[in-house]
């Protein structure tokens, strides 16, 4: 199976904090993968990564062959052309309607004649079901909506790689339930590649064909959900079942609890 | 030791974020041109920061002529040279008064809310967006205000002048009783279009320049939360407004010294 991404041996550090020592993964071409982790752990530091938005401290991060953090501005721009991205908070631009949001790519990197980009906005909004809403601006529509309208925003060039930042955040179980639906249906009709990062494991499990968990500054194991869920790191198992204790511990560490109570010790 | 620490730290600092500076403004506005593109942008941010500044330039500059016309009226008036009321208000106006308060208003007015807008886009990840739909948001959102904010601060800065005048005539003329003919003519015979006019005109164009530039990078590199953008916007309109009066001087002391 052929790669669209790949990572190998990332670095990866914001001033002195180290976010990445070492991080390898692939993702396969025309498949659904998901990345995975605790809060914090870089998941959309990744996301930028792929993007080119940042670049490594070392290592190799690949997009269809070409090698993204050695690319020039000029070329760089080229390859995003290629790939999309739904940010958390969907990132329409509020002084434009949801049909000029989707219509926006659409006008900078083509000539198509008003008529042709009317004809494809409404595909791409009747896809997401928001085809009545194109008249709305940002601030008129639910979180759901907005999250939705972004996503035909991002499906608008019919990237090949496409990329969904924490797509489940604060949605209800409709929209949840909508955006899952969409997710999968998106990747098989249109053969696009996309990479999901999110917690929300049940989700994320349902629609992955791959999954990649992350922690502690790598990623800690990577497969199908079937070969995760029989994945005997204990970190892994306490994240897919949500376990409040574990590698990763409830207590933030600190001085024994009875020393503390009893006032023993400095730093009271 | 400390403090030598913190001082070469601070200045390594400030070399930075210009540097930073003249990189976004260079990336920015060089490049191929792209004016069908650019035009309705252009048109769109000269009417937002450039049409919309227009009333509190010309309440302003209404104002401070009036009390120029005042003043001026109460000092001449002892010496008995009231005629000399017109060339004084208009040079003041145009040599310092108009370019330096426009200037001040604009960073007031135009400046913080550009910051705000693009911090504001940042928060929002409206500029993350575009550089992924491969458009540079350089281009697409700093360029046009720039050259928005610097086409329109002059012709704000002769509004300003001209209204000012207006309100010293006022003042002045219609209410102290100062010789129309006097005023407008001697006025007319002291104000030098190179030396008065063009330097006052070459003055707001530097201070569009630069408070352009600040509002601009303050709330590009805005720290994307709600105290990051509140502390952009204020930056912008001290640094501004101490960067204008500062270039006021050195201008003005390679202008008229």
């Amino acid at each position: 199976m052929k790669n669209l991404v790949e990572l190998h041996d990332v670095h990866f550090s914001r001033g002195d904090t180290s976010i990445y020592e070492g991080v390898s993964l692939v993702v396969p071409e025309g498949k659904v993968t998901a990345i995975m982790g605790p809060s914090g752990c870089g998941k959309t530091t990744l996301l930028r990564l792929i993007g080119g938005q940042l670049r490594p401290s070392s290592g190799q991060v690949q997009f269809a062959g070409h090698e993204i953090n050695k690319l020039g501005r000029g070329p760089l721009y080229e390859v995003r052309k290629r790939m999309s991205m739904l940010f958390q908070s969907g990132a329409l631009f509020s002084d434009m309607t949801v049909f000029d949001n989707v219509a926006f790519p659409i006008r900078e990197h083509t000539d198509l004649p008003e008529n042709i980009v009317a004809t494809v906005v409404k595909m791409k909004l009747d896809s997401v079901g928001l085809r009545g809403a194109a008249h709305l601006f940002p601030s008129e529509l639910s979180g759901g909506m907005a999250r939705r309208a972004a996503l035909a925003r991002s499906i608008a060039l019919d990237p090949e790689l496409i990329m969904y930042d924490e797509p489940f955040a604060g949605q209800d179980p409709i929209s949840m339930g909508m955006l899952v639906k969409l997710i999968r249906s998106l990747n098989r009709t249109l053969g696009l590649t996309s990479i999901v990062v999110s917690h929300d494991i049940h989700e994320v499990m349902s629609i992955a064909d791959h999954v990649c968990i992350m922690a502690n500054k790598r990623i800690v194991a990577q497969g199908s959900p079937q070969q995760l869920e029989q994945e005997g790191n204990e970190l892994v198992q306490q994240f897919l079942h949500g376990e409040p204790d574990g590698p990763v511990p409830f207590h933030y560490p600190a001085k024994n609890y009875a020393d503390d109570l009893l006032g023993k010790g400095a730093g009271q | 030791m400390k403090l030598l620490v913190n001082l070469g730290r601070d200045t390594l600092n400030v070399l930075r974020g210009m540097g930073n500076a003249t990189i976004m403004l260079f990336q920015a506005l060089v490049g191929k041109p792209q004016p069908l593109k650019m035009f309705p942008l252009l048109m769109r941010q000269l009417y937002v920061v450039g049409v919309q500044s227009m009333l509190i330039i010309l309440v302003s500059g209404l104002f401070i002529g009036m009390v120029l016309g005042l003043q001026g009226y109460t000092i001449l008036v002892d010496f008995g040279a009231e005629q000399a009321l017109g060339p004084m208000v208009a040079l003041s106006l145009l040599r310092e008064l108009g370019p330096v308060v426009t200037a001040l208003l604009f960073a007031g007015r135009a400046g913080s809310a550009l910051t705000a807008e693009i911090g504001l886009m940042r928060a929002t990840e409206q500029l993350s967006s575009l550089e992924m739909m491969a458009v540079d948001p350089l281009r697409r959102v700093i360029a046009p205000r720039f050259w928005a904010g610097f086409i329109s601060m002059p012709l704000l800065a002769f509004m300003f002048s001209a209204i000012g005048i207006y309100g010293g005539f006022v003042v002045g003329v219609q209410w102290l009783g100062v010789d129309d003919g006097a005023f407008w003519s001697v006025m007319q015979a002291s104000v030098e279009w190179r030396y008065d006019i063009m330097n006052g005109f070459i003055k707001s164009l530097v201070f569009a320049f630069v408070v352009t530039w600040i509002a601009l990078y303050k709330g590009y590199t805005a720290v994307p939360t709600s105290p990051g953008i509140s502390a952009a916007t204020t930056q912008t309109v001290v640094y501004s407004s101490l960067a204008v009066l500062g270039l006021d001087f050195v201008l003005t002391a390679l202008m008229f010294g």
